[in-house]
């Protein structure tokens, strides 16, 4: 069957014989964007987490039929090397990764919880960052979650006069 | 003397059924008392269930398993019973079951009410609770029976997929029918709950 969406801008369809194949697999190994990982497999660690129309979804448990007609947004297009996204510019300012194999999903859960909650506070993060990481790098995550608030907010009015 | 000791005495019995029921009573008017509780008792089985008590919880804590431990990784009530700003319960349940994942899904996930905390309840404080229209979702009888037997999510117990090891979960332990049909002679009986 054919499924049609937009991801990270581009409309596109696919061709799939199983309509519940997770949408995680479709993205690594039909579309070739492998910036999103598995992890589990599970819905337990998201290493997968991908934005649909906006929310943090676990892409290993979300079935591809039910990416018809939306949005869907992977670490590829949340910015790239011209045009960082503040979270992406925040972990590097804060040196985040080590192995850095979970990262993305990080940084994906953190790019929704700053556009729900532009000034997270340590609960906050607490609540919403609930992906895994084994090199253990929350200390740095923290630090940089707060930093992409920062950024995120002063690049608000850069964008606002830059429209007006 | 003996009138005043009649009139308080009926008042007091008067005070104390109110005290006893403890919930709004819906109209029992035309209803006779069923002579046997097995339609109510075997609703309850069903309703004291994992399956349905894991997302009635009384600490905010949705449940798991059928050893209902505590949902993974900190999740909790949230925000309209949907979980936290960002990671909500969509961010991994779905509408539908997910069997290769293992995680649950159904139409309109989420915790029951805060008003419909059951974990930890008898099954008398159950049905009175669920009886009571400031706990229900101001439900009357008809409707009541409606969200117990016809509502997806309630439905989804005898649906349950399987879990992350790819195991089928254990459905309530009496069959949908049977349990339609129970719920339908109790209320049709005036929804009485036995005395404790």
């Amino acid at each position: 069957m054919k499924i049609s969406f937009n991801i990270n801008g581009e409309p596109q369809s696919v061709e799939i014989a199983d309509e519940n194949t997770p949408l995680l697999w479709v993205v690594r190994d039909m579309l070739d964007l492998k910036g999103t990982k598995f992890g589990c497999g599970k819905a337990a660690c998201g290493a997968c987490t991908l934005h649909i129309d906006g929310e943090a979804v676990r892409s290993c448990s979300y079935a591809v039929k039910f990416a018809e007609g939306k949005e869907v947004t992977t670490i590829e297009g949340l910015g790239n090397e011209e045009n960082l996204h503040p979270v992406q510019q925040a972990w590097i300012e804060e040196v985040v990764p080590q192995c850095g194999y979970c990262q993305p999903g990080f940084m994906m859960a953190t790019a929704a919880l700053l556009d729900k909650i532009p000034n997270p506070t340590d609960e906050d993060i607490d609540k919403n960052i609930i992906n895994v990481c084994r090199c253990a790098t929350y200390y740095r995550m923290r630090k940089a979650i707060h930093r992409a608030a920062e950024l995120k907010a002063e690049a608000i009015p850069s964008t606002e006069t830059q429209t007006s | 003397m003996l009138f005043a000791f009649l009139f308080f005495g009926v008042l007091f019995a008067f005070n104390s059924s109110l005290l006893k029921v403890g919930y709004t009573p819906v109209s029992t008017i035309g209803f006779k008392k069923p002579t046997s509780n097995g339609a109510y008792h075997k609703m309850m089985d069903v309703l004291m269930s994992p399956r349905c008590i894991n997302c009635h919880p009384n600490d905010n804590i949705p449940k798991q398993a059928d050893d209902s431990h505590p949902h993974y990784f900190g999740v909790s009530r949230g925000v309209n019973n949907l979980g936290f700003q960002a990671t909500k319960c969509t961010t991994c349940h779905q509408t539908e079951n997910n069997n290769y994942s293992g995680v649950p899904g159904a139409a309109e996930w989420s915790l029951a009410p805060d008003k419909m905390k059951w974990e930890g309840l008898t099954r008398n404080q159950i049905a009175r609770s669920m009886l009571n229209k400031e706990n229900n979702g101001n439900r009357n009888l008809e409707e009541l029976e409606h969200h117990l037997t016809a509502h997806e999510l309630v439905l989804w117990a005898w649906k349950p997929g399987v879990d992350a090891q790819g195991i089928p979960r254990e459905p309530p332990p009496v069959p949908l029918e049977e349990y339609k049909a129970a719920v339908k002679e109790w209320i049709e009986n005036g929804a009485f709950v036995p005395e404790d």
